[in-house]
């Protein structure tokens, strides 16, 4: 395998890792204040319909983006309703809000557009370009940083470096500060958090409003940035892999960024079976490296290769002792 | 003491539940510029009016009723099983290699064989899950999530290489013989003389999933093992103080559970399409979720929601079938069931509770 080939597959990597990074993100929010959301698919799903067609109809993907965002939050003030504020199963309204939103967007895109449940397609400003780094074509020509400079650093949508940008601060915000302590006191121990006079469902409910934003990114970039439009179920099970990747990493950020980088290395060899039988000299079978994400997440999960401990107080509502 | 009476907590939570989704569902129909009166008339109509519908309703219902039950044991022992789809996945691979793999002389004995299978295929499909759940601690829920992928990347695996006829582009299986085809409804009734339509697709099957409802009430209230499930799943530590092996228990309500989610193979791959195909499923393993939660995982309410949802099923393909409802609206509807009767059930609870208590102050 030549260089160019490496730097086409690891800048392939980025692009698919990329929605997987901020639905984990998301993910990590949710769960680290105790609320487990595998609603992340729908979420994202919702985003993705609601950036295309907002997008598609105003000409503006920055419109887009924003409606997408709130469609997210919409799911995501659903799930705080049902799992905050009612107590109900947080599993159960997770399910919910999937099929919610894989029903409602066909339906919606049906009535909108007529097309079979897909938006028209995206082009000019109703997309996010890629942008080109300053001095990319002029290092270009640079031996071997040149091409990783300028194929892949430079060269994605805002909303790639964006995700990026999100792990930083997201650990920022998680470990350096006082909201984010608060954060993770409340999915370990809520009680206590109540006992020090600060509220358990405030929080809960700015860690779900938190979810929401990020996978309403997340979809956006589905169909804004990766493709240019919305096809039904176009999430394809991205929110349940990164999901996965939120175990493997053990609700870590830095982590996060690595599994979700590591299973969008396996999502860009899926569509480079030639890459795999130059590497290895085997024919790996596409839908068998499509499954190795989930495959990881049940070895990790069943504590063979270090054991993945999710936040105690998780899945579980908050009652106030009377 | 119960704040509510048994029969409001079994009849006036689920119907308001359901009404909510209805109300809804509604909401959404008008929204997209279609009348919701002529939508359910159609629905009617077409699940229901004739033979033919019914035929596809039951059809569809017997699916339910495997994967709902499926759900239901589950539920009982305090596991939320989300692998019905998978389970049945797995389930059809069984049906497809005890079909193809033995020379029946019968179908009934094809039949016996093929359900075992399915079954065996199935529970094999939650013993991992399960096992890691019992002895590792791994959460239930998330390992059959990840298990209903790697099942369907298995089974793609398994078509397209193995199991698919020489020559044939289609990752499917070859049709199984002419002796592992079951009797359809049709062939069934009309020795008694009802004439019931030809060309739909319920089978004996839904008298096997009959069957199956009966069986799951015997273990469940009539059985030790059934007490130790419920049990178990009302207060591991009471049970465990009990002398129940926490071990035990989530094994087996699991190996159930995914046996009766194989079953389903029998009907959609052995009864209907009489080979095996991709997506032979069709997310029946996700309404088994559904149709549990609104029968409130007891046997005679999954009956009564399979039905319901065999109905919406049928119903649905007529919608999109004459006007210009996509299909999707009875996920949306399902969406709305789970929602209502599972996640926001305590919104509809509470104040049925509330005013109960209000009631009981009166009289007292």
């Amino acid at each position: 395998m030549d260089f160019l080939t490496l730097i086409q597959l690891l800048d392939s990597t980025v692009r698919l890792a990329t929605p997987l990074l901020l639905a984990c993100l998301a993910g990590l929010f949710s769960e680290r204040a105790g609320i487990f959301d595998i609603g992340l698919e729908g979420k994202m799903l919702a985003a993705a319909f609601f950036s295309a067609a907002i997008a598609a109809l105003t000409g503006s993907v920055w419109i887009g983006l924003l409606a997408g965002i709130t469609a997210s939050m919409l799911f995501s003030l659903l799930h705080g309703l049902a799992s905050i504020t009612f107590r109900g199963n947080q599993l159960i309204s997770g399910v919910a809000i999937n099929f919610l939103a894989a029903g409602l967007t066909v339906l919606i895109a049906q009535d909108w557009f007529s097309q079979g449940g897909r938006t028209p397609s995206l082009m000019g400003g109703a997309r996010f370009e890629p942008i080109t780094l300053p001095f990319a074509e002029a290092f270009g020509s640079v031996p071997f940083i040149g091409p990783i400079y300028q194929e892949l650093i430079s060269g994605h949508s805002i909303l790639v470096y964006l995700a990026f940008a999100m792990v930083p601060l997201t650990w920022w915000i998680l470990f350096r500060t006082r909201f984010g302590l608060r954060l993770r006191a409340v999915g370990e121990n809520p009680a206590a958090v109540d006992t020090a006079g600060v509220s358990v469902v405030g929080l809960r409910y700015a860690a779900v409003m938190i979810c929401g934003v990020l996978c309403g990114i997340a979809g956006a970039y589905l169909s804004t940035a990766l493709q240019a439009g919305f096809v039904k179920d176009m999430s394809a099970g991205r929110g349940f892999i990164a999901l996965a990747a939120l175990i493997f990493a053990k609700w870590r950020p830095w982590y996060a960024l690595y599994a979700t980088l590591l299973f969008g290395l396996f999502g860009a060899l899926e569509t480079r079976p030639d890459v795999i039988e130059a590497l290895f000299g085997i024919k790996v079978q596409g839908a068998l490296l499509g499954a190795l994400p989930y495959v990881m997440t049940v070895i990790i999960l069943a504590g063979f290769v270090g054991k993945a401990i999710p936040p105690r107080a998780g899945g579980e509502p908050y009652v106030k002792e009377r | 003491m119960e704040v509510m009476p048994k029969w409001a907590e079994v009849t006036l939570v689920p119907l308001i539940s359901l009404l909510l989704a209805a109300i809804l569902s509604a909401l959404v129909i008008l929204a997209i510029g279609e009348d919701p009166i002529a939508a359910v008339n159609l629905m009617v109509t077409g699940a229901l009016g004739s033979t033919y519908g019914w035929g596809y309703t039951l059809y569809y219902a017997t699916n339910f009723l495997f994967t709902g039950l499926a759900v239901s044991v589950a539920f009982h022992a305090g596991l939320f099983n989300i692998g019905g789809e998978g389970q049945a996945m797995l389930g059809g691979l069984g049906v497809a290699l005890a079909c193809l793999l033995i020379p029946w002389p019968h179908w009934t004995l094809a039949l016996l064989g093929a359900a075992g299978a399915a079954a065996l295929f199935g529970a094999a499909w939650a013993a991992i899950p399960a096992f890691l759940q019992a002895k590792r601690g791994s959460h239930i829920v998330i390992t059959t999530i990840m298990f209903n992928f790697i099942g369907a990347a298995v089974l793609n695996y398994v078509l397209v290489n193995l199991m698919r006829p020489a020559g044939s582009m289609d990752p499917a299986t070859a049709r199984f013989p002419e002796t592992t085809h079951l009797p359809t409804l049709h062939d069934i009734l009309a020795p008694i003389g009802i004439n019931f339509s030809k060309s739909a697709p319920a089978n004996v099957t839904f008298l096997i999933a009959l069957l199956a409802c009966v069986l799951v009430w015997f273990l469940l209230w009539r059985t030790w093992l059934g007490y130790e499930i419920r049990s178990y799943g009302k207060s591991e530590p009471a049970a465990k103080y009990g002398g129940i092996s926490p071990t035990a228990i989530t094994m087996i309500a699991m190996l159930i559970s995914g046996g009766l989610a194989g079953l389903m193979a029998i009907n959609n791959v052995m009864g209907e399409a009489e080979r095996l195909v991709l997506n032979a499923v069709e997310g029946a393993g996700f309404i088994g979720i559904a149709v549990a939660l609104m029968g409130r995982s007891h046997p005679f309410g999954v009956l009564l929601a399979a039905i319901l949802f065999g109905f919406l099923y049928q119903g649905g393909a007529e919608l999109a079938l004459w006007t210009s409802i996509p299909r999707e609206l009875i996920v949306v509807i399902q969406a709305l069931v789970i929602l209502f009767t599972g996640a926001l059930d305590n919104m509809v609870r509470m104040p049925l509770e509330r005013l109960f208590l209000m009631m009981r102050r009166r009289n007292a």
